[in-house]
């Protein structure tokens, strides 16, 4: 019984995991959210960008972004959290000051525009040849019809890939908990990672992992279900009669 | 059917060569589609007919050679592709509509973006132009729900809402079931009875003979014979044609 009991105080210590629950939601979860949120948005913008340079007739545009994306899909998250996060202050380049949040938004959103880039290409170039024509044998110009029509397109068809990288995104947010946050800053791998080592149980840890589900595992569902409307369309039941076909 | 009040634009192509690296498609073809009238290209696959025909508005651009739209050199270097592609209207086979918007956004999303029409505007020459091709009331549906002929005739009310002066058709038929052809070749002959310069590729022979003005036999990237309908189906003068008018006919 001493082994069960072990066990139970080393995950399931219901007391130490209520007594966090106020600073995991309030402060934890807020912090998570708005740090992935911010992150994806750049990572969006990065991506979006690269994945142009990466379809780019140009060799000076493609080549560059071709690197930017190897090398920053090549490496440890852990690596280029620390090299952009901390690296990036320490080298005198105070962009955002000592707002620590900054530069891990930056680091992730910097990191995750690299993948972003490749799904964005996948779904661009999943766009058929023939509407790229039709778009332009109506007059739309080369940029009007990549915004208008090759950008829509494919970021619809993307979305699920996307979605999967914007749960990785909410997961490389505790990566920030090594850039060093303060108290008001923390999110939720650090707040519970703090309390695990003070009480010398996992159960914070614990806890934080369920909120992270709670996000994640409904998120994908969401988003399966959306991608499935919009591929078959609206249900053909609420849409007035069809008239002859010919 | 009322007569259009513009004079027709021609299309003259001048000798027009194309190739794809050392593979030759189009040999110095001559042709002059003119304003106002029906041009059919007819010819075994792989002839060169749906080069030809994209040449017409710059998807394909002659190795040599020049093609006119009335009186404007398309074919010139610094000529504005974008502006030139208004003029001419183009069908494809496979529809290629728009499939993140409605039927009415895939009429009105060119008129507002290149032409600058304003909103209403657009909405006002796209019911038009949908209207007359009998869909008016699948306005709202996405080009998933419709039909291989429905999406087809939508295709052909957004070329139409650019105001072009020439409409070109690349085997617009091809890929429908045979019971939705017809309401496609009906749009076709009435926009021909209308007086548009048309210049189709097609394999309906019948529609060839009973509204074209001209028939064209391409073999091999070449120009065989260029004639009107009876002529051309009565009686063809190479030998080539007559043989493939066997098989088809």
């Amino acid at each position: 019984m001493d082994g069960i009991q072990h066990v139970l105080d080393t995950f399931f210590d219901l007391p130490l995991i209520f007594s966090t629950l106020p600073t995991l939601l309030k402060e934890g979860l807020l912090n998570t959210l708005f740090l992935t949120v911010l992150a994806s948005v750049i990572g969006l913008v990065v991506g979006v960008f690269l994945a142009s340079g990466l379809m780019s007739r140009r060799l000076v545009l493609r080549l560059p972004c071709r690197w930017y994306v190897d090398v920053l899909r090549g490496l440890p998250h852990i690596l280029s959290i620390y090299l952009i996060g901390q690296g990036l202050p320490l080298a005198g380049l105070n962009v955002f000051g000592s707002w620590t949040y900054g530069y891990a938004a930056l680091a992730i959103g910097l990191m995750e525009g690299a993948y972003m880039a490749e799904i964005f290409r996948s779904g661009f170039q999943s766009v058929e040849k023939g509407i790229v024509e039709a778009a332009r044998s109506l007059g739309l110009s080369r940029a009007k019809t990549m915004r208008l029509i090759v950008i829509p397109i494919g970021f619809r068809r993307v979305l699920p890939a996307l979605t999967g990288q914007f749960i990785l995104v909410i997961k490389s947010t505790a990566l920030v908990y090594l850039l060093g946050l303060a108290t008001g800053q923390r999110e939720m791998f650090a707040i519970a990672q703090d309390t695990s080592s003070n009480n010398a149980s996992l159960s914070p840890l614990v806890a934080a992992g369920l909120f992270y589900l709670v996000i994640t595992v409904p998120l994908t569902y969401a988003v399966n279900a959306w991608d499935r409307r919009m591929r078959e369309g609206r249900p053909v039941a609420t849409l007035p009669p069809v008239e002859a076909a010919a | 059917m009322t007569t259009m009040t513009r004079a027709g634009t021609a299309v003259r192509f001048e000798h027009i060569d194309k190739s794809f690296g050392h593979n030759q498609v189009l040999h110095d073809i001559v042709l002059e589609a003119p304003g106002g009238a029906t041009t059919c290209i007819v010819g075994p696959s792989g002839s060169g007919k749906s080069t030809l025909l994209r040449c017409a508005n710059l998807l394909e651009v002659p190795t040599s050679g020049r093609i006119l739209i009335g009186d404007e050199a398309i074919t010139d270097p610094g000529a504005d592709v974008d502006r030139i592609r208004t003029r001419v209207g183009m069908v494809f086979q496979n529809f290629h509509l728009f499939p993140h918007h409605t039927v009415l956004h895939n009429v009105t999303l060119a008129q507002q973006r290149v032409l600058g029409r304003s909103r209403e505007e657009a909405v006002q020459v796209a019911r038009k132009h949908l209207e007359s091709v009998g869909l008016s009331r699948l306005e709202d549906r996405r080009p998933e729900q419709l039909s291989g002929g429905q999406q087809q005739r939508v295709a052909i009310a957004r070329a139409l809402a650019m105001d072009p002066e020439v409409m070109l058709f690349d085997e617009a038929t091809s890929a429908l079931d045979p019971e939705l052809v017809k309401g496609v070749l009906a749009v076709m002959r009435d926009l021909a009875d209308r007086g548009m310069t048309m210049i189709v590729v097609t394999h309906e022979m019948r529609f060839a003979r009973e509204v074209a003005q001209q028939v064209v036999f391409l073999d091999q990237g070449r120009l065989l014979e260029a004639a009107r309908p009876a002529d051309f189906f009565d009686t063809p003068r190479s030998d080539r044609l007559r043989s493939f008018l066997k098989q088809v006919l």
